[in-house]
């Protein structure tokens, strides 16, 4: 395989590590309302996703650096284009990240209640916005070449608020969110993990549904594709494990469940990469304006460097952070909540 | 009206000297949380376990900030930079690449792991924990670091006109730039500093209300003599960055020092302060020491150094000759940087830092006895030296930043050229709006949440602290 292409499907790599583990967690900010009956509940749920969620939200650091380092001209046209999109996402998750390390920090109702606020929203606007600009890019946008080289980004904000974009947001955050309740449920006892279960029984039913439309309107886009073998096949697994998922949950096997989304977001990603194959931003206005994978490209130089910096690397990532994953590996009941005497 | 340009260049200054508020902290304090946590480890004695809680409770608060502002600083390259972003991302790239792989992955996993770990790891592999959080932050700087110095001082690439982009020749060279093998350890050496101060001022406050004297005397020369050490490093690191600069960037030399015209020896005076008009053509008093900028130009007493006149000639026929000099000439034909922040960013980088070493040498002398009665005005200025060492890491960051104008990489692409194309002024103007209130509040909220958990004090430790309590009670920390 030519370096160029490892290195499109490394960065979707990243990005299905990203939107796996960070989903669950900005699935589990979003259920605080639904679950979190009172302070304690809502400490227990924060809590599930305590020691991992800043590890998760690195991946997202990483395939960022990822794309500006193998390919500089998708960085630049994405980032420079999606401008307000990235900034409301970029706000969100700053607010977020603050808020688990402040809510507990301070006293009073409305302290908390700020903070609760902020994670909600916080979990709510990444995956969405996400969806939008990934379902965006699969779709192809008004971009074009550059008089002295580069790509250039005629739409705006309301471009990427298109059906199809916002089924895609859509399907994100719904999937995010179940991929989050099935979480809770996976971390907790008694009656926080009854409803998650039973929350999640719903949400999954939505999201079924929803993403197989994404699904199929995706494999309608790219008919005459070469590659829409590959892309049926993924969203055939994608739908699969969906099902299996909602199924499993149904019958209190959690953690099947949370593998079977793990695997949906997988491989609707996938789908998604192998519908922009080959290119990493196909222009609407001209296929010919079209951003290929080649073109986007670092120098070999650089691509060849940054494989063997993630081969000798990503091993001993993936173990100390399943070791991570090992050593909080029990379930959070409410009893594990201090009393409400300090702000601890 | 300010165009994308201008808003852009203030969105990039204001974001990152706040991150640079956390930075400095995180570094320096997850180093002093590792060697109290480690000494507790050791001698078993609650009187580290209890510091050590108190400045891993300060230094958490702080890491927050820290984490969330970094993204904005990874995507806005992107947002607001693109044509930079796609002339050098190639090279600019890499490091930044694997300060992710390498430092932020690995920095993430285990202050988890630190934070939540206390009864679920056996003792010393907690200990170890936070020493892979510094390990980690020390190892993100030095990538950074290393990026920033391509900027200040572009080697290991190659132009390539096709793509028309610099391409990357030699990862060694960008790693081992001598811009980053120095301004590594000054960077490092002043957050050390910053931790220092910190702990005086902590120590400071409760002292002068005579509580938790025993741990507060240990905190108060603990972070005395880090703020000494640190200093001794930042001058020395210094010193050699001093030089490094002068060869690369001479420029931001005779900026630094507002020195019109080349001199040497005797002549190339240090000024401590001068007063004079902009251009620099009268000067109406200062005061000055001779040979000394020689000295910290060339590190020799009879060096000379070139002036801003000389070199603006020099670059001009340089950069601006014929062909195609649409990268390399400013649109003004000026490369000089703006003078008198140079030069006063470049003193007060100096002056805060050794004011901030000095309290700590004396504070280190007056408390050499056991007895701490002191008057209380003592103790305030003890408190009011915490933000010394920040604040000089901060003008010290406006200098080298300011001082690299008007290239954004020096000698090939000018920061004009760098802007993204298609970003809209009015764009720029809402997210540098948005990041101004974002931040400004949080600033407001973060310093107030410091000052509490300092104002608290040193916790209680129980009886059972160390290996009997429930561990189901304390697996969560939220």
């Amino acid at each position: 395989m030519e370096l160029t292409t490892l290195w499109f499907f490394i960065v979707g790599a990243f990005l299905i590590g990203y939107f796996v583990l960070d989903g669950f967690d900005f699935g589990v900010g979003m259920s605080l309302p639904f679950l979190g009956k009172d302070n304690t509940d809502r400490r227990v749920i924060i809590n599930t996703i305590g020691p991992v969620w800043d590890l998760n939200e690195t991946w997202l650091i990483v395939a960022g650096a990822a794309i500006f380092a193998a390919f500089p001209e998708w960085y630049a046209t994405m980032f420079s284009g999606f401008y307000l999109a990235l900034l409301l996402i970029l706000v969100a998750l700053i607010l977020r990240g603050v808020s688990f390390e402040y809510r507990h920090q301070g006293k009073g109702k409305n302290w908390t209640k700020w903070f609760d606020q902020f994670i909600f929203w916080g979990s709510v606007l990444p995956p969405l916005l996400w969806g939008v600009a990934f379902a965006n890019l699969a779709q192809g946008m008004p971009i074009v070449p550059m008089e002295r080289g580069g790509w250039l980004f005629e739409g705006t904000l309301l471009t990427l608020l298109n059906p199809y974009g916002l089924l895609g947001g859509l399907a994100m955050l719904l999937i995010t969110f179940t991929h989050g309740l099935v979480f809770v449920a996976l971390k907790t006892t008694g009656e926080m993990r009854d409803n998650a279960r039973a929350l999640a029984t719903k949400a999954g039913i939505v999201t079924i549904v929803v993403g197989a439309a994404f699904l199929i309107w995706t494999i309608m886009q790219h008919l005459d594709s070469d590659m829409i073998w590959l892309i049926v096949t993924a969203s055939a697994v994608a739908a699969v494990a969906l099902i299996t998922a909602w199924v499993a949950n149904l019958r209190g096997r959690e953690g099947w469940a949370f593998t079977g989304n793990a695997i949906a977001i997988a491989f609707v990603l996938l789908a998604i990469f192998l519908a922009l194959f080959p290119n990493v931003m196909p222009s609407n206005i001209d296929p010919a304006f079209s951003m290929s994978i080649e073109g986007a490209a670092s120098s070999p130089k650089t691509l060849e460097l940054m494989t063997w910096v993630a081969v000798f690397t990503m091993p001993l990532v993936i173990a100390y952070q399943a070791w991570t994953y090992w050593v909080f590996r029990r379930r959070i009941s409410r009893d594990a909540i201090p009393a409400e005497t300090a702000a601890h | 009206m300010l165009d994308a340009l201008d808003l852009a260049r203030w969105q990039f200054g204001l974001t990152t000297l706040y991150h640079f508020i956390f930075v400095p902290l995180t570094v320096g304090m997850a180093l002093i949380v590792a060697i109290l946590q480690t000494v507790w480890v050791k001698t078993d004695n609650p009187k580290y376990l209890r510091l050590t809680k108190l400045f891993g409770k300060i230094f958490l608060i702080n890491f927050a900030m820290g984490v969330v502002t970094g993204i904005v600083q990874e995507f806005q390259f992107g947002m607001n930079w693109s044509n930079y972003s796609r002339f050098v991302g190639d090279i600019f790239g890499a490091p930044l690449a694997m300060e992710g792989l390498i430092a932020f992955f690995f920095e993430a996993t285990f202050i988890g792991l630190w934070i939540f770990g206390w009864d679920k790891l056996p003792k010393k592999i907690h200990a170890a924990t936070i020493w892979c959080v510094w390990v980690g932050s020390v190892l993100s700087a030095y990538f950074i670091l290393a990026a920033n110095a391509f900027m200040q001082n572009p080697v290991g690439y190659e132009l390539n006109d096709e793509k028309g982009r610099a391409e990357l020749t030699d990862i060694v060279a960008v790693l081992t730039n001598p811009v980053a093998l120095t301004q590594f350890p000054h960077t490092i050496f002043a957050a050390v500093m910053f931790a220092g101060t910190v702990m005086v001022a902590v120590a400071a406050w409760h002292l002068k209300r005579n509580q938790f004297v025993d741990d507060m005397r240990t905190t108060l020369r603990f972070g005395a003599v880090t703020n000494i050490l640190g200093f001794l490093g930042v001058g020395l690191s210094g010193h050699s960055l001093g030089l490094v600069m002068t060869e690369t960037q001479p420029m931001k030399m005779a900026a630094a020092e507002a020195l019109y015209d080349s001199a040497s020896g005797a002549d190339a005076s240090f000024s401590l302060f001068s007063l004079g008009t902009p251009d620099g053509a009268h000067e109406i008093f200062s005061v000055r020491i001779p040979y000394l900028l020689s000295f910290l130009s060339t590190g020799s007493f009879d060096g000379s150094v070139e002036g801003i006149r000389d070199l603006q000639s020099t670059y001009t026929e340089m950069y601006c000759g014929a062909g195609d000099t649409l990268l390399t000439c400013p649109t003004d034909g000026q490369f000089a940087p703006i003078i008198w922040i140079t030069y006063w960013a470049f003193r007060w980088m100096i002056g805060l830092g050794a004011l901030a070493a000095l309290v700590s040498l004396v504070g280190l002398w007056i408390t050499r006895k056991k007895q701490v009665q002191l008057p209380k005005w003592v103790w305030n200025v003890a408190i009011w030296t915490a933000p010394l060492p920040m604040l000089a890491s901060l003008v010290g960051w406006v200098f080298t930043e300011m001082g690299r104008q008007p290239w954004i990489v020096f000698g090939v692409m000018t920061t004009e050229q760098a802007v993204s194309p298609g970003v809209p002024a009015w764009a720029v103007m809402v997210s540098l709006a948005v990041f101004t209130i974002v931040y400004g509040g949080l600033a407001v909220l973060e310093f107030k949440l410091i000052t509490k958990a300092a104002k608290a004090g040193p916790p209680e430790i129980g009886e059972t602290a160390d290996g009997d309590t429930d561990h189901q009670s304390l697996a969560t920390v939220y």
